[in-house]
């Protein structure tokens, strides 16, 4: 018998029943919440006079709705507000193990906050009412997005109505070139496969370089897995995810610990095991990535020029480059070198964490914004974060450099809050989606890596940072 | 939820394949705290010429008379007709909300993005996968035929055109169940109450941490 993928350890110990069709109840073990995809599964709770299965699962925060600056001002928009507080109703009604309201000083980005206090373990079950969730299989945990429907099936049964996934390994080996991080290679992977490449997958990364990478370059690619198809991205736990959890507020102590990491150490595929896919991916070859379009696979390296649809003989893919041209407000062949930006924002769940506020610091540090540039926004993805920022002085490095160092929260990644595009605008952004709108109405959005924005922010236009800086 | 058993419905080509669920209902919408009301902002960034705020008043908004939405002959449509990766991006269940508030019951594409389709069958949304080639040729139909309908049928799964001919289609024998009867998935997970709390005691003695 062939061995098993990570995927199918992980699957097969939260099995609690499996019907004829394969259909299984799976249990979860960490319910992460936010306020955008809860109120609504609470009500119905309510209606149904049902309890939380178990409330100390519920690890909750609100994120999506709540400002980066003037916190002594509160929440000025009346809707984001009653959002808000309805999630601290909710919490104080049903419980759960972790809370951070609204400016608590750990409270962060729901994918940020989660690994950093240590709920987020190998070997557990993982979802959240968030598409992003994937993130959290950076440490080998089975992670992924759900409905409001489900998240109201969690909380009143602790399980999940679901079907195993096919497995797909994407292996990149090889060493990455300078200035090539995470975010270029979740970016060059969803440009090999395509944004509906791994629908019906759950993906692990493997290979010398995903080895190589650290914590917070895994959470920055598995968060990526979802602009992919699949919903969930795996990396199996090692030294690295040990050495990261260690001593954290939520994480296994004394006699458990070790328990733990006995047990941690059992969750890799085995030699022979079988995936449905493959993907492989030579590191070296892997450059800075900027997506030109509206969605994520329409993504080129930074010295390519912007496709042109007259080279593209499949007539739906050729409407697609001339739509998301039209958009964008880009002429086909133009040297992405050349593309100007208005805006920057270096934040989300995807690119918040120290490592990229570092990465991007360091490309700053003693340089200015563009004159041309409006605003820069650096939001860090969580209380903890910006915390650490301010000891190591990036904070300076940015206010010096002209941007803005604000709260932390999900921002100007989907502008729930004051934080948006005006139309017409153009932002390289760290974020995770370049989808029409997304960053406000009208808005136009260039996925990078955070040194990349850094270094857009300075010189006005992209530029490859392996030459420049 | 509501159940769905068969429809005889006109259909609405929305001709674009990647449509993500930003696009079907806009991020504004979603401070919403009720799960209702979303079907006048579906798609409002393509269907209206004026920027969609919530509690807007859709009835007098400017339209973009050229979105299929927006055309005489597709009012009233009950069936969506799109491409490949319907639905991907956020997990939002505002997405399948709004397209049921708006009044598509059956949404038929190559291939959909798996939480989007995961959510319609909460919402008593019939989400159906077809070659790309019979998308084509429904495509080239509804263009051709003013009017243009489809019957589809869960019981029997099968999709009936209007020359006659019929078409078979797939679909999981559990969401049949639970689509064609209208069930509330929590209620059927609950009578499997015992074998969680089994299911919890076994999973405690392996990973006591979790628990602690």
């Amino acid at each position: 018998m062939a061995g098993k993928t990570l995927y199918d350890k992980l699957w097969e110990s939260h099995v609690v029943r499996e019907e004829s069709d394969g259909t299984c109840l799976l249990y979860i073990d960490r319910h992460l919440i936010h306020e955008v995809t809860s109120a609504q599964a609470f009500e119905g709770m309510r209606l149904a006079g049902r309890k939380a299965w178990r409330a100390a699962s519920i690890v909750a925060n609100p994120d999506h709705n709540t400002p980066t600056d003037h916190w002594d001002e509160g929440i000025k928009d009346p809707i984001s507000r009653l959002q808000v507080e309805t999630l601290d109703a909710n919490i104080k009604d049903f419980g759960a193990l972790v809370y951070f309201p609204f400016k608590h000083a750990n409270q962060g980005i729901i994918h940020v906050i989660g690994p950093e206090n240590g709920t987020t373990l190998p070997g557990t079950t993982v979802v959240c009412g968030d598409s992003h969730t994937s993130t959290h299989g950076a440490f080998g945990a089975l992670a992924h997005g759900i409905g409001t429907s489900e998240v109201e099936h969690v909380l009143a049964t602790q399980t999940l109505v679901a079907k195993r996934s096919q497995r797909m390994l994407v292996k990149v080996e090889g060493q990455l070139g300078k200035e090539v991080t995470a975010k270029d290679v979740a970016l060059a992977i969803i440009g090999k496969i395509g944004t509906a490449g791994g629908n019906g997958y759950a993906i692990e990364f493997g290979g010398s370089a995903i080895r190589g990478l650290s914590m917070e370059g895994r959470m920055t690619l598995c968060n990526m897995t979802i602009e992919a198809g699949a919903r969930a991205g795996l990396v199996a736990p090692d030294e690295k995810t040990v050495e990261y959890l260690k001593g954290r507020t939520y994480a296994p102590k004394g006699a458990d610990w070790d328990k733990a990491v006995a047990y941690w150490s059992t969750l890799k595929s085995d030699p022979d095991a079988k995936f449905d896919a493959v993907v492989e991916l030579d590191a070296a070859r892997i450059e800075p990535q900027v997506t030109w379009g509206t969605s994520p696979e329409q993504v080129l390296p930074v010295g390519a020029r912007v496709p042109n649809p007259a080279n593209e003989p499949d007539l739906q893919k050729r409407t697609g480059i001339e739509r998301a041209l039209q958009y964008m407000g880009l002429a086909a062949d133009t040297p992405i070198s050349e593309i100007k930006v208005d805006k920057v924002f270096i934040g989300s769940c995807t690119n918040s964490r120290i490592e990229d506020l570092r990465a991007a610091a360091k490309v700053v540090k003693g340089r200015k914004k563009a004159a041309g540039v409006k605003l820069v926004l650096v939001v860090p993805g969580s209380g903890i974060v910006k915390r650490q920022a301010e000891d190591e002085g990036l904070d300076k490095v940015f206010v010096e450099a002209g941007f803005e160092w604000r709260e932390p929260g999900c921002s100007m990644c989907l502008a729930m809050n004051a934080d948006r595009l005006e139309p017409g605008e153009r932002c390289a952004s760290t974020s995770n989606r370049n989808f029409e709108g997304r960053q406000g109405a009208g808005g136009r959005t260039h996925l990078v890596s955070p040194a990349m924005a850094a270094a857009a922010a300075i010189a006005g236009h992209f530029v490859d940072i392996r030459n420049q800086f | 939820m509501k159940a769905f058993k068969q429809i005889n419905g006109l259909v609405c080509p929305l001709d674009r394949a990647n449509v993500d669920t930003d696009a079907i209902i806009p991020k504004q919408f979603l401070k919403s705290i009720k799960r209702t009301g979303f079907g006048p902002y579906l798609f409002d960034e393509w269907r209206y010429a004026d920027h969609g705020e919530p509690g807007m008043d859709c009835s007098h908004r400017p339209l973009r008379q050229e979105f299929v939405l927006n055309l005489p002959r597709y009012k009233g449509a009950q069936i969506l007709l799109t491409r490949d990766n319907f639905g991907c991006g956020s997990s939002r269940e505002h997405a399948p909300w709004a397209i049921e508030d708006y009044g598509f019951q059956v949404i038929i594409a190559p291939s959909f993005a798996d939480i989007f389709f995961n959510n319609c069958y909460k919402n008593g949304i019939l989400p159906i996968v077809l070659p790309a080639a019979m998308v084509d040729r429904l495509f080239a139909e509804c263009a051709a035929n003013e009017g243009y309908r489809l019957s589809v049928d869960l019981e029997s799964q099968k999709i009936t055109f209007p020359s006659g001919e019929s078409l078979g289609f797939d679909i999981q024998p559990h969401r049949k169940h639970c689509l064609l009867n209208g069930l509330d998935e929590i209620g059927l997970t609950l009578q499997h109450a015992d074998e969680i709390k089994v299911f919890e005691s076994r999973h405690k003695a392996v990973q006591p941490w979790l628990f602690a």
